[in-house]
Protein backbone atom coordinates (compact mmCIF):
# COMPACT_ATOMS: atom_id res chain seq x y z
CA UNK A 1 0.00 0.00 0.00
CA UNK A 2 1.19 3.64 -0.94
CA UNK A 3 0.98 6.68 1.39
CA UNK A 4 -2.02 8.51 0.30
CA UNK A 5 -2.15 11.86 1.62
CA UNK A 6 -3.30 15.51 1.21
CA UNK A 7 -2.25 17.72 -1.00
CA UNK A 8 -0.84 19.98 2.12
CA UNK A 9 1.34 17.62 3.65
CA UNK A 10 2.48 16.22 -0.07
CA UNK A 11 3.82 19.47 -0.69
CA UNK A 12 5.12 20.79 2.67
CA UNK A 13 7.85 18.32 2.03
CA UNK A 14 8.80 19.69 -0.89
CA UNK A 15 12.11 21.87 -0.52
CA UNK A 16 12.35 25.38 -2.06
CA UNK A 17 15.07 25.52 -5.29
CA UNK A 18 13.79 22.22 -5.96
CA UNK A 19 13.85 21.09 -9.88
CA UNK A 20 10.26 19.82 -10.72
CA UNK A 21 9.01 17.83 -13.79
CA UNK A 22 4.92 18.83 -13.88
CA UNK A 23 2.76 16.65 -16.50
CA UNK A 24 0.46 18.35 -18.72
CA UNK A 25 0.07 20.01 -22.36
CA UNK A 26 -1.98 23.47 -22.40
CA UNK A 27 -2.91 22.76 -18.57
CA UNK A 28 -4.74 19.50 -19.98
CA UNK A 29 -3.56 16.61 -17.64
CA UNK A 30 -1.95 18.89 -14.87
CA UNK A 31 -2.03 18.33 -11.22
CA UNK A 32 -3.97 21.55 -10.69
CA UNK A 33 -4.75 20.91 -6.74
CA UNK A 34 -0.72 20.29 -6.47
CA UNK A 35 -0.01 23.25 -8.09
CA UNK A 36 -2.34 25.58 -5.86
CA UNK A 37 -0.78 24.21 -2.90
CA UNK A 38 2.53 25.12 -4.07
CA UNK A 39 1.34 28.79 -4.72
CA UNK A 40 -0.43 28.51 -1.45
CA UNK A 41 2.76 27.87 0.34
CA UNK A 42 4.60 29.95 -2.21
CA UNK A 43 7.81 27.23 -3.07
CA UNK A 44 9.73 29.41 -4.41
CA UNK A 45 12.94 29.27 -6.57
CA UNK A 46 12.37 26.55 -8.55
CA UNK A 47 13.26 24.71 -11.92
CA UNK A 48 10.62 23.98 -13.82
CA UNK A 49 10.31 21.20 -16.55
CA UNK A 50 7.47 21.31 -17.97
CA UNK A 51 5.80 21.00 -22.03
CA UNK A 52 4.51 24.41 -22.19
CA UNK A 53 3.57 27.24 -19.70
CA UNK A 54 -0.30 27.34 -20.58
CA UNK A 55 -1.80 30.73 -19.79
CA UNK A 56 -2.40 32.79 -16.85
CA UNK A 57 -4.10 31.06 -14.41
CA UNK A 58 -4.35 27.44 -16.04
CA UNK A 59 -2.08 24.73 -14.99
CA UNK A 60 1.61 25.79 -14.51
CA UNK A 61 0.96 29.58 -15.59
CA UNK A 62 -0.32 29.59 -11.91
CA UNK A 63 3.43 29.28 -10.72
CA UNK A 64 4.72 31.84 -13.41
CA UNK A 65 2.63 34.38 -12.04
CA UNK A 66 3.46 33.50 -8.98
CA UNK A 67 6.94 34.19 -9.37
CA UNK A 68 7.52 30.95 -7.83
CA UNK A 69 9.99 29.90 -11.10
CA UNK A 70 13.53 31.00 -11.67
CA UNK A 71 14.29 28.37 -14.68
CA UNK A 72 11.88 26.72 -16.96
CA UNK A 73 12.67 24.16 -19.81
CA UNK A 74 9.50 23.88 -21.99
CA UNK A 75 8.95 23.48 -25.57
CA UNK A 76 6.56 26.50 -26.09
CA UNK A 77 5.41 29.67 -23.84
CA UNK A 78 3.48 31.64 -26.68
CA UNK A 79 0.56 31.53 -24.69
CA UNK A 80 1.68 32.72 -21.40
CA UNK A 81 2.01 36.52 -22.20
CA UNK A 82 3.63 36.71 -17.79
CA UNK A 83 6.47 34.13 -18.79
CA UNK A 84 7.41 36.24 -22.01
CA UNK A 85 7.09 39.14 -19.76
CA UNK A 86 9.42 37.86 -16.76
CA UNK A 87 11.63 36.34 -19.95
CA UNK A 88 12.26 39.81 -21.18
CA UNK A 89 13.02 41.82 -17.66
CA UNK A 90 15.08 38.43 -17.14
CA UNK A 91 13.38 37.54 -14.15
CA UNK A 92 13.04 34.16 -15.35
CA UNK A 93 15.32 32.24 -17.44
CA UNK A 94 13.52 30.40 -20.28
CA UNK A 95 15.41 27.30 -22.09
CA UNK A 96 13.38 26.34 -25.46
CA UNK A 97 13.49 22.65 -26.57
CA UNK A 98 11.66 21.00 -29.77
CA UNK A 99 8.69 19.11 -28.23
CA UNK A 100 9.72 15.67 -29.60
CA UNK A 101 13.55 16.46 -27.92
CA UNK A 102 12.34 17.25 -24.64
CA UNK A 103 10.01 14.20 -24.19
CA UNK A 104 13.25 11.69 -24.92
CA UNK A 105 15.59 13.68 -22.79
CA UNK A 106 13.23 12.95 -20.19
CA UNK A 107 12.90 9.36 -21.22
CA UNK A 108 16.33 9.29 -21.03
CA UNK A 109 16.66 10.19 -17.53
CA UNK A 110 14.04 7.72 -16.79
CA UNK A 111 15.07 5.17 -18.62
CA UNK A 112 19.03 5.15 -17.95
CA UNK A 113 20.35 6.29 -21.32
CA UNK A 114 23.15 8.51 -21.39
CA UNK A 115 21.66 10.58 -24.17
CA UNK A 116 19.40 10.30 -27.35
CA UNK A 117 20.46 10.75 -30.88
CA UNK A 118 17.84 13.22 -32.79
CA UNK A 119 17.62 14.63 -36.37
CA UNK A 120 15.21 17.32 -35.12
CA UNK A 121 17.31 20.99 -34.70
CA UNK A 122 20.47 20.11 -36.83
CA UNK A 123 21.38 23.92 -38.15
CA UNK A 124 19.14 25.73 -35.82
CA UNK A 125 20.13 28.02 -33.34
CA UNK A 126 18.01 25.01 -31.06
CA UNK A 127 20.98 23.40 -31.73
CA UNK A 128 23.37 25.70 -30.33
CA UNK A 129 26.07 23.99 -27.51
CA UNK A 130 24.87 20.72 -28.59
CA UNK A 131 27.32 17.74 -29.85
CA UNK A 132 26.14 16.94 -33.41
CA UNK A 133 27.25 13.25 -34.98
CA UNK A 134 27.20 11.63 -38.22
CA UNK A 135 25.87 8.17 -38.01
CA UNK A 136 25.53 6.57 -41.54
CA UNK A 137 26.11 9.81 -43.38
CA UNK A 138 23.37 11.59 -41.42
CA UNK A 139 23.76 14.31 -39.06
CA UNK A 140 22.11 13.93 -35.54
CA UNK A 141 22.35 15.88 -32.40
CA UNK A 142 23.30 14.89 -29.01
CA UNK A 143 20.71 15.65 -26.42
CA UNK A 144 21.31 14.72 -22.84
CA UNK A 145 19.36 12.93 -19.64
CA UNK A 146 16.59 15.49 -17.75
CA UNK A 147 16.29 13.70 -14.43
CA UNK A 148 14.33 16.11 -11.43
CA UNK A 149 13.85 15.72 -7.88
CA UNK A 150 10.02 15.87 -8.06
CA UNK A 151 7.56 15.04 -10.69
CA UNK A 152 4.20 16.17 -10.15
CA UNK A 153 1.40 13.56 -12.21
CA UNK A 154 -1.92 13.76 -13.04
CA UNK A 155 -3.83 10.20 -13.43
CA UNK A 156 -7.33 9.98 -14.40
CA UNK A 157 -7.44 6.59 -12.13
CA UNK A 158 -5.32 5.55 -9.21
CA UNK A 159 -5.12 2.23 -7.25
CA UNK A 160 -3.66 2.21 -4.05
CA UNK A 161 -0.94 0.82 -4.42
CA UNK A 162 0.04 3.25 -7.05
CA UNK A 163 -1.01 2.13 -10.49
CA UNK A 164 -2.08 4.74 -12.75
CA UNK A 165 -4.56 5.00 -15.62
CA UNK A 166 -4.59 7.93 -17.67
CA UNK A 167 -7.00 9.74 -19.57
CA UNK A 168 -7.32 10.30 -23.36
CA UNK A 169 -4.84 13.61 -24.34
CA UNK A 170 -4.23 14.24 -20.48
CA UNK A 171 -1.95 11.54 -20.63
CA UNK A 172 0.81 13.94 -22.58
CA UNK A 173 4.18 13.91 -20.85
CA UNK A 174 3.22 12.44 -17.50
CA UNK A 175 4.07 7.90 -17.89
CA UNK A 176 7.61 9.69 -19.15
CA UNK A 177 8.00 12.07 -16.36
CA UNK A 178 6.92 9.65 -13.51
CA UNK A 179 9.82 7.62 -14.42
CA UNK A 180 12.64 10.59 -13.91
CA UNK A 181 11.17 12.12 -10.82
CA UNK A 182 13.31 11.18 -7.64
CA UNK A 183 9.94 11.55 -5.80
CA UNK A 184 6.67 11.09 -7.80
CA UNK A 185 3.65 12.67 -6.49
CA UNK A 186 0.44 11.53 -8.16
CA UNK A 187 -2.98 13.56 -8.22
CA UNK A 188 -5.75 11.50 -9.03
CA UNK A 189 -9.15 11.97 -10.21
CA UNK A 190 -10.11 8.45 -8.64
CA UNK A 191 -8.57 6.15 -6.09
CA UNK A 192 -9.56 2.94 -6.40
CA UNK A 193 -9.34 -0.62 -4.60
CA UNK A 194 -6.15 -2.42 -5.73
CA UNK A 195 -7.26 -4.86 -9.03
CA UNK A 196 -9.98 -2.29 -10.01
CA UNK A 197 -7.79 -1.18 -12.81
CA UNK A 198 -6.68 -4.51 -15.16
CA UNK A 199 -2.67 -5.23 -15.30
CA UNK A 200 -3.40 -4.48 -18.80
CA UNK A 201 -4.81 -1.25 -18.69
CA UNK A 202 -2.11 0.27 -16.73
CA UNK A 203 -0.25 2.79 -17.82
CA UNK A 204 2.15 3.76 -15.01
CA UNK A 205 3.26 0.91 -12.91
CA UNK A 206 2.59 1.68 -8.87
CA UNK A 207 6.18 0.71 -7.94
CA UNK A 208 7.06 4.54 -9.64
CA UNK A 209 4.93 6.12 -6.91
CA UNK A 210 5.55 7.54 -3.73
CA UNK A 211 2.59 9.89 -2.52
CA UNK A 212 -0.86 9.21 -3.83
CA UNK A 213 -3.37 12.22 -3.42
CA UNK A 214 -6.86 12.77 -4.35
CA UNK A 215 -7.78 15.30 -6.47
CA UNK A 216 -10.46 18.25 -5.50
CA UNK A 217 -10.55 19.73 -9.21
CA UNK A 218 -12.37 17.41 -11.42
CA UNK A 219 -11.16 16.75 -14.77
CA UNK B 1 -14.28 32.77 -50.64
CA UNK B 2 -11.72 34.66 -48.58
CA UNK B 3 -8.10 33.99 -48.73
CA UNK B 4 -8.02 31.26 -45.92
CA UNK B 5 -10.60 29.20 -46.67
CA UNK B 6 -9.35 29.44 -50.66
CA UNK B 7 -5.82 28.48 -49.06
CA UNK B 8 -7.43 24.78 -47.00
CA UNK B 9 -9.37 23.76 -49.91
CA UNK B 10 -6.24 23.53 -52.49
CA UNK B 11 -4.23 22.01 -49.06
CA UNK B 12 -7.31 19.41 -48.66
CA UNK B 13 -6.34 18.66 -52.57
CA UNK B 14 -3.14 17.08 -51.45
CA UNK B 15 -4.34 14.67 -48.50
CA UNK B 16 -4.53 11.04 -49.38
CA UNK B 17 -6.96 9.03 -48.40
CA UNK B 18 -6.34 6.66 -45.53
CA UNK B 19 -3.32 9.13 -44.49
CA UNK B 20 -1.98 10.06 -41.21
CA UNK B 21 -1.64 13.80 -41.32
CA UNK B 22 -1.13 16.69 -38.51
CA UNK B 23 -2.62 20.28 -38.88
CA UNK B 24 -0.85 22.99 -37.28
CA UNK B 25 -2.46 25.33 -34.80
CA UNK B 26 -4.32 28.41 -37.12
CA UNK B 27 -5.07 28.40 -40.56
CA UNK B 28 -3.95 24.65 -41.15
CA UNK B 29 -7.03 23.99 -38.83
CA UNK B 30 -9.20 24.62 -41.28
CA UNK B 31 -8.15 21.91 -44.24
CA UNK B 32 -9.45 19.03 -42.01
CA UNK B 33 -13.03 20.91 -43.01
CA UNK B 34 -12.48 19.99 -46.50
CA UNK B 35 -11.23 16.72 -46.16
CA UNK B 36 -14.60 14.13 -47.01
CA UNK B 37 -15.24 11.64 -44.36
CA UNK B 38 -15.46 9.01 -47.35
CA UNK B 39 -11.29 9.59 -47.53
CA UNK B 40 -10.95 8.18 -44.60
CA UNK B 41 -8.10 10.51 -43.55
CA UNK B 42 -6.73 10.11 -39.47
CA UNK B 43 -5.73 13.35 -38.03
CA UNK B 44 -2.87 13.59 -35.34
CA UNK B 45 -2.87 16.25 -32.94
CA UNK B 46 0.87 15.65 -31.29
CA UNK B 47 -0.19 16.25 -27.60
CA UNK B 48 -1.17 12.23 -27.82
CA UNK B 49 -3.86 11.71 -30.49
CA UNK B 50 -4.95 10.04 -33.82
CA UNK B 51 -8.67 10.39 -34.41
CA UNK B 52 -9.42 14.20 -33.77
CA UNK B 53 -13.16 14.34 -35.10
CA UNK B 54 -16.06 17.39 -35.03
CA UNK B 55 -16.84 18.12 -31.22
CA UNK B 56 -20.80 18.14 -30.61
CA UNK B 57 -22.25 20.67 -28.98
CA UNK B 58 -22.13 20.25 -25.17
CA UNK B 59 -19.84 17.15 -25.20
CA UNK B 60 -16.23 18.96 -24.31
CA UNK B 61 -14.08 16.78 -22.48
CA UNK B 62 -11.49 18.98 -20.34
CA UNK B 63 -9.10 15.51 -21.05
CA UNK B 64 -9.13 15.53 -25.00
CA UNK B 65 -7.71 19.01 -26.49
CA UNK B 66 -5.95 19.54 -29.38
CA UNK B 67 -2.04 20.55 -29.63
CA UNK B 68 -3.32 24.54 -29.17
CA UNK B 69 -5.18 23.63 -26.35
CA UNK B 70 -8.72 23.29 -27.97
CA UNK B 71 -11.36 21.15 -26.68
CA UNK B 72 -11.84 18.40 -29.29
CA UNK B 73 -13.95 15.29 -30.19
CA UNK B 74 -12.26 11.53 -30.84
CA UNK B 75 -13.94 9.77 -33.82
CA UNK B 76 -14.64 5.83 -33.57
CA UNK B 77 -11.57 4.15 -34.18
CA UNK B 78 -9.22 7.13 -32.10
CA UNK B 79 -6.29 6.65 -30.09
CA UNK B 80 -4.36 7.91 -27.36
CA UNK B 81 -1.08 7.73 -26.22
CA UNK B 82 1.76 9.33 -24.63
CA UNK B 83 4.06 12.15 -26.06
CA UNK B 84 7.32 9.75 -26.70
CA UNK B 85 5.25 8.11 -28.75
CA UNK B 86 3.30 10.54 -30.70
CA UNK B 87 6.86 12.12 -31.57
CA UNK B 88 7.59 8.71 -32.44
CA UNK B 89 5.21 8.64 -35.19
CA UNK B 90 6.65 11.95 -36.41
CA UNK B 91 9.90 11.55 -36.13
CA UNK B 92 10.23 7.52 -37.42
CA UNK B 93 8.41 8.40 -40.14
CA UNK B 94 5.05 7.41 -39.35
CA UNK B 95 3.04 10.36 -40.38
CA UNK B 96 2.42 11.08 -43.94
CA UNK B 97 2.33 15.09 -44.08
CA UNK B 98 2.17 18.14 -42.24
CA UNK B 99 0.13 21.34 -42.91
CA UNK B 100 1.94 24.58 -40.78
CA UNK B 101 1.68 28.17 -40.71
CA UNK B 102 4.75 30.11 -41.99
CA UNK B 103 6.74 33.32 -40.97
CA UNK B 104 8.92 32.98 -44.18
CA UNK B 105 10.29 30.65 -46.61
CA UNK B 106 13.49 30.81 -48.68
CA UNK B 107 14.31 29.92 -52.12
CA UNK B 108 15.48 27.00 -50.88
CA UNK B 109 12.55 26.09 -49.32
CA UNK B 110 13.20 26.44 -46.31
CA UNK B 111 10.84 27.35 -43.48
CA UNK B 112 11.43 29.79 -40.99
CA UNK B 113 8.20 29.69 -37.86
CA UNK B 114 9.01 29.59 -34.77
CA UNK B 115 10.80 32.76 -33.37
CA UNK B 116 11.25 36.60 -34.40
CA UNK B 117 14.02 37.43 -32.12
CA UNK B 118 13.66 40.64 -29.84
CA UNK B 119 9.98 40.22 -30.88
CA UNK B 120 8.34 37.18 -30.71
CA UNK B 121 9.50 34.14 -28.36
CA UNK B 122 6.57 31.75 -28.47
CA UNK B 123 9.28 28.61 -29.10
CA UNK B 124 8.84 25.66 -31.52
CA UNK B 125 6.80 23.69 -29.53
CA UNK B 126 6.15 20.36 -32.13
CA UNK B 127 7.59 22.09 -35.51
CA UNK B 128 11.08 21.31 -35.70
CA UNK B 129 10.51 17.61 -35.42
CA UNK B 130 7.19 17.49 -37.66
CA UNK B 131 9.18 19.81 -40.46
CA UNK B 132 12.24 17.72 -40.39
CA UNK B 133 10.81 14.52 -40.36
CA UNK B 134 6.82 14.16 -41.62
CA UNK B 135 7.04 12.59 -44.70
CA UNK B 136 5.71 15.65 -47.08
CA UNK B 137 5.82 19.31 -45.41
CA UNK B 138 3.44 21.89 -46.54
CA UNK B 139 3.23 24.88 -45.87
CA UNK B 140 0.02 27.42 -45.75
CA UNK B 141 0.27 30.79 -45.14
CA UNK B 142 -0.99 34.28 -46.37
CA UNK B 143 1.19 35.17 -49.47
CA UNK B 144 2.77 38.34 -47.57
CA UNK B 145 2.47 40.10 -44.41
CA UNK B 146 1.17 43.10 -44.44
CA UNK B 147 2.81 44.31 -47.42
CA UNK B 148 6.20 42.83 -46.33
CA UNK B 149 7.03 39.61 -48.52
CA UNK B 150 7.30 36.27 -46.95
CA UNK B 151 8.81 34.21 -49.99
CA UNK B 152 11.77 35.17 -49.96
CA UNK B 153 15.46 35.03 -51.45
CA UNK B 154 17.37 34.23 -47.85
CA UNK B 155 15.63 34.06 -44.31
CA UNK B 156 16.34 36.82 -41.96
CA UNK B 157 14.60 34.94 -39.11
CA UNK B 158 15.93 31.42 -37.65
CA UNK B 159 15.26 28.52 -40.05
CA UNK B 160 13.09 25.98 -38.32
CA UNK B 161 14.68 22.80 -39.66
CA UNK B 162 17.58 22.55 -42.44
CA UNK B 163 14.72 20.22 -44.78
CA UNK B 164 13.11 21.73 -47.64
CA UNK B 165 9.22 22.36 -47.55
CA UNK B 166 7.07 19.79 -50.37
CA UNK B 167 4.75 22.54 -51.11
CA UNK B 168 4.15 26.16 -50.46
CA UNK B 169 0.47 26.57 -50.66
CA UNK B 170 -1.10 30.86 -50.57
CA UNK B 171 -4.00 32.56 -51.41
CA UNK B 172 -2.10 33.46 -54.57
CA UNK B 173 -0.22 30.59 -55.69
CA UNK B 174 0.70 26.93 -55.28
CA UNK B 175 4.67 26.55 -55.75
CA UNK B 176 7.02 23.58 -55.21
CA UNK B 177 10.44 23.95 -54.08
CA UNK B 178 13.11 21.83 -55.36
CA UNK B 179 16.98 22.15 -56.18
CA UNK B 180 16.81 24.44 -58.66
CA UNK B 181 14.40 26.65 -56.67
CA UNK B 182 11.30 27.55 -56.52
CA UNK B 183 8.72 26.61 -58.90
CA UNK B 184 5.28 28.51 -59.66
CA UNK B 185 2.66 25.67 -60.32
CA UNK B 186 -0.49 27.01 -59.87
CA UNK B 187 -2.23 30.43 -59.30
CA UNK B 188 -5.49 31.12 -57.69
CA UNK B 189 -8.54 31.88 -60.19
CA UNK B 190 -8.42 35.88 -61.58
CA UNK B 191 -4.41 35.79 -60.55
CA UNK B 192 -1.82 36.67 -63.03
CA UNK B 193 1.64 34.96 -62.76
CA UNK B 194 2.69 38.87 -62.53
CA UNK B 195 0.77 39.36 -59.34
CA UNK B 196 2.52 36.49 -57.98
CA UNK B 197 5.63 37.61 -59.32
CA UNK B 198 5.08 40.70 -57.66
CA UNK B 199 4.42 39.60 -54.27
CA UNK B 200 7.80 37.37 -54.24
CA UNK B 201 11.17 38.22 -53.50
CA UNK B 202 12.60 34.88 -54.32
CA UNK B 203 12.93 33.93 -58.38
CA UNK B 204 10.03 32.22 -59.35
CA UNK B 205 11.08 29.21 -62.00
CA UNK B 206 8.43 28.08 -64.46
CA UNK B 207 9.13 24.20 -66.48
CA UNK B 208 5.64 23.90 -67.45
CA UNK B 209 2.39 26.27 -68.30
CA UNK B 210 1.19 27.10 -64.91
CA UNK B 211 -2.73 26.16 -64.10
CA UNK B 212 -5.37 27.51 -62.12
CA UNK B 213 -5.54 26.03 -58.92
CA UNK B 214 -8.89 23.38 -58.57
CA UNK B 215 -10.64 24.11 -55.12
CA UNK B 216 -13.55 21.52 -55.19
Amino acid sequence: MKKTTSAAEAISSIPEGATMMIGGFMGVGTPEHLIDELVRQNKGNLTLITNDTARPGVGVGKLIEARLVKHVIASHIGTNPETQRQMIAKELSVELVPQGTLVEQIRCGGFGLGGVLTPTAVGTLAAEGKRSLEINGEQYLLELPLKADIALIKARQCDYYGNLQYRLTAQNFNPIMAMAGATVYVEADELVPAGCIAPDDVHTPGILVDYIIKSKVMA
Amino acid sequence: MNDKELIARRVAREIQPGSLVNLGIGLPTMVAQYVPAEANVFFQSENGIIGIGGLPDGMENPSLSDAGGGMIGALPGAAAFDSAFSFGLIRGGHLDMTVLGGLQVDSQGRLANWIIPGERVPGMGGAMDLVTRARKVIVAMIHTAKGQVKIVDKLNLPITSGRRVDLIVTELAVIKPCEEGLILKEVAPGVEVAEVRAATEAELIITEPVTTMELE
